[in-house]
């Protein structure tokens, strides 16, 4: 499944980097400690988290990630954002908490990075 | 230049010290006990360094007065982020203003002293005056960014605090430490090995290291770090940091063995 179709089943909005919605979705990572994001997930995992930090961009570009889903209405800020859209990581936000989202994921048949 | 370094001298620093008002500090976390801990172990800088708060800074430094031991008023401030930075100051004023805008930055929940344990606010003698009844142990809504600017431009010093720590730290929570962020520098804790952390963690580069105790009770004061200034302020402190004009930083396993 590509994330754009994820996108549009979990009304997730788009935030960054919109011409990355065609990229298939390898599975997925939750977890707010980006030093464990780093140790766990995988290149074109979706990751889903409440950080959204400017580091959390560097992240999703050293990995790969397909997206960042940043959950329970966090906004990143125009810095982050500028620096997503350059260096191509797709982020999308929701009103949701992470607990929802990894369900609605789950659900979409994607599975856990372990 | 000689001339001016014969004026330094060495200081053995813990930069990291909880008093009660933390309410996870032992009950011997009090400013007599605090004192007579650091002259045990021959420090001549600590930094009193509660959650969100500086409520006892004062009481720490009254204790203190007339003693070789300077207090350096300080918070231990959690960012939106939940990373731990110490923010260090000249004086009490400053880092009571300082407080006011960590208070103003914090959620309006009470303290649950069954579940966290009490906040006591006490005088020099470590007498109790009153409960601080706000919510300590939570993040802010600060960002670690805007906790360093506002902190520098306060002319105070930012520090990472704990970095080899998993959980509370830059590197733990953020990954790396952020670039162009004004931090004076970073610490660790006395089981850190830093060659190994310097080596795994690359955005640790060209900051210089301290080493405290992050003491919850008077045996966990650390004396590992020398700073040697011409006096303890954190002016002489930050270049001790950048080691400019003769000024410099080191941690070592036993102090009295250098």
């Amino acid at each position: 499944m590509t994330i754009g179709e994820i996108a549009n089943k979990l009304s997730l909005s788009v935030q960054t980097a919109s011409d990355r919605l065609q990229t298939e979705v390898t599975g997925g990572y939750a977890s707010d400690m980006l030093s464990r994001v780093m140790a766990k997930a995988k290149e074109g995992n979706v990751w889903v988290t409440l950080q959204f930090h400017m580091n959390i961009v560097a992240v999703a570009a050293l990995l790969q990630l397909a997206a960042i889903i940043v959950t329970e209405g966090m906004s990143p800020d125009a810095a982050t954002l500028d620096k997503a859209n350059k260096e191509g990581v797709l982020i999308l936000t929701t009103p949701q908490t992470t607990f929802t989202i990894v369900g609605q994921l789950t659900e979409l048949g994607i599975e856990g990075t372990e | 230049m000689k001339q001016e370094t014969e004026h330094l001298r060495p200081y053995l620093a813990d930069l990291h010290v909880h008093t009660v008002l933390s309410p996870c500090a032992e009950v011997e976390m009090i400013p007599p006990l605090i004192v007579r801990r650091a002259r045990q172990l021959a420090l001549g800088i600590i930094a009193i360094t509660d959650h969100n708060s500086a409520e006892n800074v004062g009481a720490v430094m009254e204790a203190a007065e007339g003693l070789d031991l300077r207090v350096l008023p300080g918070m231990e401030v959690q960012t939106r982020e939940e990373v731990h930075l110490l923010c260090l100051f000249d004086g009490l004023e400053e880092v009571l203003d300082w407080q006011a805008v960590v208070y103003a930055h914090l959620p309006p929940e009470k303290n649950r002293a069954d579940v966290f344990g009490p906040q006591f606010v006490v005088d020099a003698t470590g007498e109790f005056i009153r409960y601080n009844d706000r919510l300590l142990v939570t993040s802010t809504s600060l960002s670690v960014e805007d906790v360093a600017r506002e902190v520098e431009e306060r002319g105070g010093l930012c520090l990472g605090a704990h970095v080899d720590r998993p959980s509370f730290s830059l590197l733990a929570n953020l990954g790396f430490v952020p670039e162009g962020v004004p931090f004076a520098a970073m610490e660790i804790t006395p089981y850190a090995n830093a060659d190994d952390l310097v080596r795994q963690h690359s955005s640790l580069a060209g900051y210089a290291l301290v080493c405290s105790g992050d003491a919850h009770h008077p045996s966990e004061m650390s004396n590992k770090t020398i700073l040697t200034l011409k006096e303890p302020t954190t002016a002489e402190i930050l270049l001790a940091f950048r080691h400019q004009g003769g000024r410099r930083v080191k941690v070592v396993d036993d102090p009295h063995q250098t």
